[in-house]
Parts: C-alpha cells; sequence; structure tokens
C-alpha cells in the first residue's frame, strides 16, 4: 500500500538523499562551514564556490552539506521528546478518566496556551543556546497534539471487549496500556510522529534564523537568518538553504501522508 | 448558558495566573540578572550603582515577594517598566498591537476565505485537477519555513518586480495621517500578509476540502438527495453549513500559532509589531517587556479559546455542555 503510493515514494526518495548528504558528506568534503573561502558575495556557477558565498565568503555548499546535521539532530530528538511525553501523558488520561483525566487535560491546555515559538525563545535565551536546550525547549512545547490524539485513543480502546477480558484476568494495568492498547493505538501515533519531525525541523530552522540557534554550529536556518540583511544582494545565501529545509521537511511530510493513507483503511475509500 | 461562560472565565482566569507565574519562574531562574546586562552594554558600571539598580528594580527582595509585587501590580494593569526602552511595558505593547493586530486579521481572514473556498470547489469533484493542487500546494505550505517564502517573495516581487515595498510599515517620508497614510500601510501589508496567510491558506482549503466530503458522506446528505433537492442546494445549504465547523474551531484554536508566524514574517519584513518587540526584548534581555509580552499573548490565546469553545457549543446542538 505504502510501496504504491508515488508521492510517498519519492518523500522516501528525498529524505535517503538528504540523509545520504548529511550524514556522508562532512566525511567525504572534510571542509569548515564557517571558514572564508572567496570574496564575500560572489554568486554561484562561479569557479570558487559552486553555490556561491554568502556576505562573509562563506561557501553555500558547505553550509548545506554540514547544516543538515545540527537542523535534523535536534528535529529528531525534539520530535522523540515531544511523541514520548504526549503519548505517556495521552495514554494514561485515556486509560485512567476522571480526575487523573481532569488534572492532565488542565496541563495539557496549559501547555497549549503557551506561545509556543515565544516560550521557546525565552527558554533558549535564558539558558544559553546549545542544541540540547534547543532541543529541550522545542519538546516542551510540542508534545500537546499528540497527547491529545493519544488520549482520544486510548479512551476509545478502554472500554472494548477485548480490555475488559484482560482486567478479568488480573493484567496489570501497566500491563494492558502498553503491550495492549498501545500496539493496537499506533497507526495514527506514528503518523502524528512522523509530522512532528517536520514540525521541530521548521521549529528549530526558525529559532536558528532568529539567531537563537547554537551560534557554533552550522544550520541551515542559521545562514538564511545571518543573510537576511542581505538578501536582495545574495539571494542564493538565502534560497539554497530554504531550498534544503523546504525538500527535507517535505519529504518527511510526504512519508507522513503515505503512513497515513496506508494504516487509515476508511480514508482510502474516498 | 451562564453557568458556562463564568466556568469558562473561572477556567482561563486560572490558566492566565498559571502563564504569570511560569513567566516570573523562569525567567528569575536563568543565570545572570538584568542589572548585569545593562551594566554590560554601558561597559562597566561600578558595584555601588549595580547595588542601587538593583533596589530600584526590585531585584534584592526574596523571590516570593517579588512574584507577589508583580501579581499584585498585573492585576492593575501595570506590567513593569522595560529597562531599555525606560518606558512602561502596557504601553510599549499598547503601541505596537495595532501594527500586528492587522497583520494577523488580514492574513488570517484572506487564507480562511481563499481556502475555504477552494477547499470547497475542490470537494466537488475529489480527484480533480482542483484538488490535486490543492493537495501540493497545501503540502508546500506546510513544509517551506516562513521565512524563507517570505524572503523569496521580496526578492520576486520587491527587488526584481519591485512591484511593492521590501520592508516596514510606512514610507519613510510619510507624516501617517489621512486617506494617503491607509493606503501606504496597506500597500505595506501587502507582502508580509501574504506570507503569513500562505501557510494558513494551505491549511484551510485542505481542512476543508476533508471536511466536506466527510460530510458529504453522511446519511443526511443521501436523504436529502433521495428527497429530490437539487445538489447545488443540497451543497451549499446542507453539507457546506456542516463542513465549516472543524475549520472554524481550528481557526480559533490556532492563535498561538499564528502569533508564533507573526513574530518571524514581523522580523523578516520589519513590521513594527508585537512579534518583532518580542524579538528584540528576547535578544536585550528586557525582562519586564518579554514577561509582558508573553503574558498579553497568552491572554489572547486562552480568550480566543474559550470563545471558540463557547460558539462551537452554540453552533453545535450536539455537543452536551459539560
Amino acid at each position: 500500500m505504502f510501496a504504491r503510493n508515488p508521492s510517498a515514494i519519492a518523500g522516501m526518495l528525498m529524505l535517503s538523499v538528504v540523509l545520504l548528504v548529511t550524514l556522508a558528506g562532512p566525511w567525504l568534503m572534510g571542509a569548515d562551514p564557517f571558514e572564508i573561502i572567496a570574496a564575500p558575495m560572489t554568486p554561484p556557477f562561479s569557479d570558487e564556490a559552486m553555490l556561491g558565498t554568502d556576505y562573509l565568503g562563506r561557501d553555500v555548499l558547505t553550509t548545506l552539506v554540514y547544516g543538515g546535521r545540527a537542523t535534523l539532530l535536534v528535529g529528531a530528538v525534539a520530535a522523540l521528546l515531544s511523541v514520548s511525553i504526549g503519548i505517556t501523558l495521552g495514554a494514561l488520561a485515556g486509560y485512567y478518566g476522571g480526575r487523573v483525566d481532569a488534572v492532565l487535560m488542565r496541563v495539557t491546555e496549559f501547555f497549549q496556551v503557551l506561545p509556543a515559538l515565544l516560550f521557546a525563545m525565552v527558554v533558549v535565551t535564558l539558558f544559553s543556546p546549545t542544541l540540547l536546550t534547543i532541543t529541550l525547549a522545542i519538546g516542551i512545547v510540542s508534545w500537546t497534539g499528540t497527547a491529545r490524539l493519544t488520549r482520544a485513543e486510548f479512551m476509545k480502546y478502554r472500554n472494548l471487549e477485548f480490555v475488559r477480558a484482560e482486567r478479568a484476568i488480573g493484567a496489570s494495568h501497566a500491563r494492558i496500556l502498553w503491550r495492549v492498547i498501545l500496539p493496537n493505538a499506533l497507526p495514527p501515533l506514528i503518523v502524528s510522529a512522523t509530522l512532528a519531525i517536520g514540525s521541530a525541523i521548521l521549529f528549530e530552522a526558525g529559532l536558528s534564523f532568529l539567531g537563537l540557534g547554537d551560534q557554533n554550529r552550522m544550520s541551515w536556518g542559521l545562514m538564511i537568518g545571518a543573510s537576511r540583511q542581505y538578501v536582495l544582494s545574495c539571494w542564493w545565501a538565502v534560497a539554497f538553504p530554504g531550498a534544503a529545509i523546504f525538500v527535507t521537511v517535505l519529504a518527511v511530510s510526504l512519508i507522513g501522508d503515505g503512513l497515513n493513507d496506508a494504516l487509515n483503511p476508511k480514508l482510502r475509500e474516498r | 448558558m451562564l453557568k458556562l461562560v463564568a466556568s469558562r472565565l473561572v477556567q482561563g482566569l486560572a490558566l492566565v495566573l498559571a502563564v504569570v507565574v511560569l513567566n516570573f519562574v523562569l525567567v528569575h531562574a536563568a543565570p545572570g540578572d538584568p542589572v548585569e546586562t545593562i551594566a554590560g552594554a554601558s561597559g562597566g558600571m561600578d558595584e555601588k550603582l549595580q547595588a542601587e539598580l538593583r533596589a530600584q528594580y526590585g531585584l534584592d527582595r526574596p523571590l516570593p515577594v517579588q512574584l507577589g509585587i508583580y501579581l499584585g501590580k498585573v492585576a492593575r494593569g501595570d506590567l513593569g517598566y522595560s529597562y531599555f526602552f525606560n518606558l512602561p511595558v502596557s504601553s510599549l505593547i499598547g503601541e505596537r498591537v495595532p501594527a500586528t493586530l492587522a497583520l494577523v486579521l488580514t492574513s488570517v481572514l484572506a487564507a480562511f476565505l481563499t481556502g475555504t473556498t477552494l477547499g470547497v470547489l475542490s470537494s466537488r469533484r475529489p480527484n480533480g485537477a482542483l484538488s490535486q493542487t490543492i493537495n501540493v500546494l497545501s503540502l508546500v505550505g506546510f513544509s517551506a519555513p516562513v521565512f524563507w517564502l517570505g524572503m523569496l517573495l521580496v526578492i520576486l516581487l520587491a527587488s526584481v518586480f519591485p512591484v511593492f515595498p521590501v520592508s516596514g510599515m510606512r514610507n519613510i517620508a510619510s507624516d501617517g495621517r489621512g486617506v494617503a497614510d491607509v493606503i501606504d500601510v496597506l500597500y505595506h501589508l501587502v507582502l508580509p500578509a501574504f506570507t503569513l496567510g500562505l501557510v494558513y491558506l494551505a491549511q484551510y482549503s485542505r481542512l476543508s476540502r476533508a471536511a466536506m466530503l466527510d460530510v458529504l458522506g453522511a446519511d443526511y446528505i443521501r436523504t436529502a438527495r433521495a428527497k429530490g433537492l437539487s445538489e447545488r442546494r443540497v451543497f451549499y445549504k446542507h453539507a457546506l453549513r456542516n463542513a465549516v465547523l472543524p475549520v472554524v474551531t481550528i481557526l480559533g484554536l490556532q492563535f498561538g500559532n499564528v502569533l508564533a508566524g507573526a513574530i518571524v514574517v514581523e522580523t523578516v519584513f520589519n513590521w513594527p509589531g508585537l512579534g518583532r518587540l518580542a524579538y528584540e526584548s528576547v535578544l536585550r534581555r528586557d525582562y519586564p517587556t518579554i514577561l509582558g509580552v508573553l503574558l498579553f499573548s497568552s491572554v489572547v490565546v486562552i480568550v480566543m479559546n474559550q470563545l471558540t469553545d463557547l460558539c462551537y457549543r452554540l453552533i453545535d446542538p450536539r455537543i452536551k455542555t459539560t
């Protein structure tokens, strides 16, 4: 099913290319993205720099190759964090219901109300922008969607007969939660997790663009943000890194969509 | 009904309180303090002056006392003084709100209207060309970083084809009055609003298309058709009204995201709004302003959430009031 979905396949191909370049590229290139290699604002397709240089003379191509690491690392780990928190809280709320549900829903509402970017900006600024703090900040503000989804799923499942049967034979709550219900509730959660990666990447790019990313690691957002003031004379420093972000997030979204179609038979009939 | 409004109000206030306390705790838990920042910015300050400043800003009192003082002030609408501007934070916010409001309202409204129209139209032929285009566009709109799109638009429409101004809200030479000024602002508003709206356009068209398809499969639509109603009537009078619900809900609940987008767009286009104020205060460690903006945006989001919730319960009689 997934294999027959052309856009999902396209997504996987794109992502593979991105991953290949990001993981193998720096090893093959052996360059320093912060190094000044040519005259500032050299246009692309010139002899010194394939994709041009930015306003300081840094090579844009090197940025593309090296910048993926920080972005993808933060994106993946932050998504993992937010999905973990979301699934845990959502599962507990949906399964136990009652008082537990009410309290957890208040907490979810609280985090949902916080303006995400603003809050992350504050956290990152206060605790010095390193990859760790950025990842934590993004993870902390992004989990509410997954939590609601998980809660809905678990509420659906907790009254079904096979779950009641487990209770009847004396299975512990922990076993029911994680080994009985969760495997069944997984499909929409997987889709949600995939989309979470995409939005975490965009979030990190946004923070780096605003200059709040880790200044010691080259990332795509950092190059775009740094070149913002020179965009009219030096469009390549903005266009190419942005395209890289776009392609990556697009790939992840296509995969997520493909997964959604594959795992959600009801939608296919439309 | 009144009970519902009252309970929502209480809930909202509790959330606001929690937000205020959280901000306060966060900012004061971080290393360093504003006096150090000011001292650094002015190239050094002797100890006595630092101590005086600390006393003046109330930074030498114990934390719980500071929190209590802050809460009291907030209740009276006093959000403190900006360290950087030396102006009351509330007036700073008040100054910038209209600009952000203009930007946000324009883009969201335009996105909602266009997106819903496109989505509804495309649902007539679920596999047609328009549908596929919308699918592709919405994917693009979701995946492309907002600031990148904005800058590409600037390059295209303000540099290569100099149709729109590059940045800012007004012409530098203008005196800010009269109809000419309104037109000037609108002229400057086009690119930023378009950039901000693009993301939501994608989202709403996709959502409304899905909602329409969902509704069109329902039993009552079948009944309407069986009764012999014209297709057009079934579509617009029966299906559309029900499909609009989820879109409106999302519209209301997404306000937090819109503010985040506004921060980025305002930075790209140098739009003098709340988002840019927040960003600059974060860089300058201007704590009162940061707290003030965070509080203000949270309150706005909370209000929008509660309003959306109430509206939803009013519109949809199937929802039982809890």
